[in-house]
């Protein structure tokens, strides 16, 4: 049924599956490299539009180091900076985009990607008391960190690493548009 | 034409993956946390099912049988990264969702074994039936499950949710999985045994 | 330190088979007798870890400096289907009578989800272990958490071959018999497992 085992046949058969998967894979990746970067970039332009207020100036990407850590951001001339900051949570990684205005005031955050128990953790996406705690927070005049670590902040009930990782998160991206603004980064 | 259509309906009771094959095991557990979920994975397995018993089915006659298994598995990757390709561009949301889940149908045993066992032996368009009868009733199978899980765990159907709250969440989490399939794996044989 | 928690997750807290899901078809199919899972975790043991490291070599200095990443899974896939072919002809030189103990399972180790999922888990995810930020594995964590991965995919596997001897022994009622029992008593293991999230 099938062609003989020779050693001309197997190399000829693997040479030719070989060309034309790789014809098929290369032409595929050629077709969808546009809409795939378009993709992420609807993606990103959404996120940022969910933690800084409108705007319609395209926003600038950059990165910066912060302690060892290296932030990434997007800079919106006028409205202020999306910093992506990422922290420890209770199940893996908890990564936000954290909206800060120009005058160093939180206008709003949103996660990323987290990995948090279902109805406990995962709550940092859904409980409403908990995200409004951080529009419009002033780190100046208020501490960033849960009630139980001194901060002014209340946890997610039952959920306090999660809540910590995200409070520690927020005031890192601070941390870093405290940088990005000392350094003079900012060139209007 | 009717006497083909059985390929079909082969696949969701008497060849059906999930619960007779015992086959595709670590998707149907990972990715039925809800009906969506689940639907959603069946039908990209189902794309590379149909795809590889289609090429594989024309090409058996012409490779060597030593060399078969590492060819069927390089016409299986190709298909999975097309299909990882054409997800990243136009469904990112679901891609994300099923993450990596999906690079993982190449080495689901369906897929492989499907056409180790069954399209290197026929023609193309019975190998196309098959794969379209057993990938309708993995994603069958997949969508039933993820159903049960989601009505259980997060008091929903395809995200239409009737309750407030939450509802056992053990049934989103790991042990649910396995539960749920082990329960529904003795009401599926109670049916055969009636049959 | 950061080693040792990650063995710690990897084993207990993320365990492949219990946790993420990788690996079941054999776990399934293996684990009626405690000698069988012994023999075929070792398998598994040794070509998770060379196919981790060797993936993630190729995946450093080959795929991602030239912007070849949508070729992981056809790359990682032939590495691996390639490596057990060389496991078994090794094996079937320097130890015949381990060849023929794992006879049928190790050509199938090509097509466990486990090593092709470590295998790109490992160069796709990032984590943050101890405190740090969160990166991506290098080497020398790459190859302690493919290792700790199948010590917990053996533990798994030797706890499970375990309750089923005695499963099998017992008066299960007739429609329960062999699969769906095994799977309720893995979603049990499983529930016992989750107590150990978040201690990493």
């Amino acid at each position: 049924m099938a062609a003989k085992s020779t050693l001309k046949n197997m190399a000829l058969c693997l040479t030719a599956v070989c060309l034309v998967c790789s014809a098929v894979v290369g032409g595929a990746y050629a077709v969808t490299a546009d809409p795939i970067a378009e993709a992420a970039k609807a993606k990103t332009t959404a996120s940022i539009a969910r933690v800084l207020p409108e705007f319609t100036a395209e926003p600038e990407q950059g990165s910066i180091a912060v302690d060892g850590a290296n932030y990434s951001y997007y800079k919106v001339p006028g409205t202020g900076y999306a910093i992506i900051s990422a922290t420890s949570g209770f199940g893996g990684v908890l990564t936000l985009m954290v909206g800060i205005a120009e005058d160093g005031t939180i206008h709003n955050t949103t996660v990323l990607s987290h990995s948090e128990t279902p109805g406990l953790g995962a709550k940092c996406t859904t409980d409403e008391h908990f995200i409004s705690q951080f529009r419009g927070f002033d780190p100046a005049a208020k501490t960033l960190a849960v009630k139980k670590d001194g901060g002014d902040l209340d946890a997610i009930t039952a959920s306090t690493i999660t809540s910590r990782a995200y409070a520690l998160a927020v005031s890192n991206a601070v941390a870093a548009f405290n940088k990005l603004n000392e350094g003079g980064l900012d060139n209007e | 034409m009717s006497s083909k259509l059985h390929f079909i309906t082969d696949g969701f009771v008497k060849n059906n993956p999930t619960f007779v094959l015992v086959l595709g095991m670590c998707p149907t557990l990972a990715t039925t946390t809800s009906a969506m979920n689940g639907l959603e994975m069946g039908l990209a397995t189902m794309f590379v099912l149909i795809l590889s018993n289609i090429v594989i089915s024309l090409i058996a006659p012409m490779v060597p049988d030593k060399v078969r298994i590492p060819v069927y598995i390089t016409v299986i990757a190709t298909f999975v990264t097309v299909l990882q390709l054409l997800m990243q561009a136009f469904t990112p949301a679901v891609y994300e969702t099923l993450g990596l889940f999906i690079p993982l149908i190449v080495v689901n045993c369906i897929v492989l074994g499907r056409a180790e066992g069954f399209a290197n032996k026929h023609n193309v368009g019975e190998s196309a039936l098959d794969g379209l009868g057993v990938g309708l009733g993995f994603t069958a199978s997949l969508t039933v499950i993820g159903i049960v899980r989601e009505i259980l765990g997060s008091g929903a159907v395809f995200g239409w949710k009737f309750i407030s709250g939450d509802g056992i969440l053990a049934f989103v989490m790991a042990p649910g999985a396995f539960l749920v399939l082990g329960f529904l794996m003795v009401l599926f044989n109670k049916y055969l045994a009636k049959k | 330190m950061e080693y040792f928690l990650i063995i710690v997750s990897a084993i207990f807290v993320n365990n492949i088979l219990l946790a993420q899901f990788l690996g079941i078809c054999p776990f399934l199919g293996v684990s009626n007798k405690l000698s069988t899972a012994t023999g075929m975790s070792g398998a598994v043991c040794f070509v998770i870890t060379l196919a981790t490291v060797v993936t993630y070599l190729l995946n450093r200095y080959l795929l991602v400096p030239f912007g070849l990443e949508f070729l992981q899974t056809i790359a990682f896939i032939l590495v691996i289907a390639a490596l057990v072919q060389m496991v078994e002809i090794v094996l079937k030189k320097i130890s015949p009578s381990l060849y023929q103990a794992l006879g049928i399972f190790l050509p199938l180790i090509t097509t466990n989800c486990a090593v092709l999922g470590v295998a790109i888990t490992v160069v796709t995810k990032e984590f943050a272990f101890g405190g740090g930020a969160p990166h991506l594995f290098n080497l020398g964590e790459a190859v302690v958490y493919a290792v700790a991965t199948s010590l917990g995919y053996g533990l798994a596997m030797c706890l499970f071959a375990g309750l089923r001897e005695h499963l099998a022994g017992n008066d299960v009622p007739k429609a329960f018999k062999g699969l769906p029992i095994a799977l309720i008593t893995v979603g049990i293991m499983a529930m016992a497992f989750l107590g150990f999230s978040g201690i990493v």
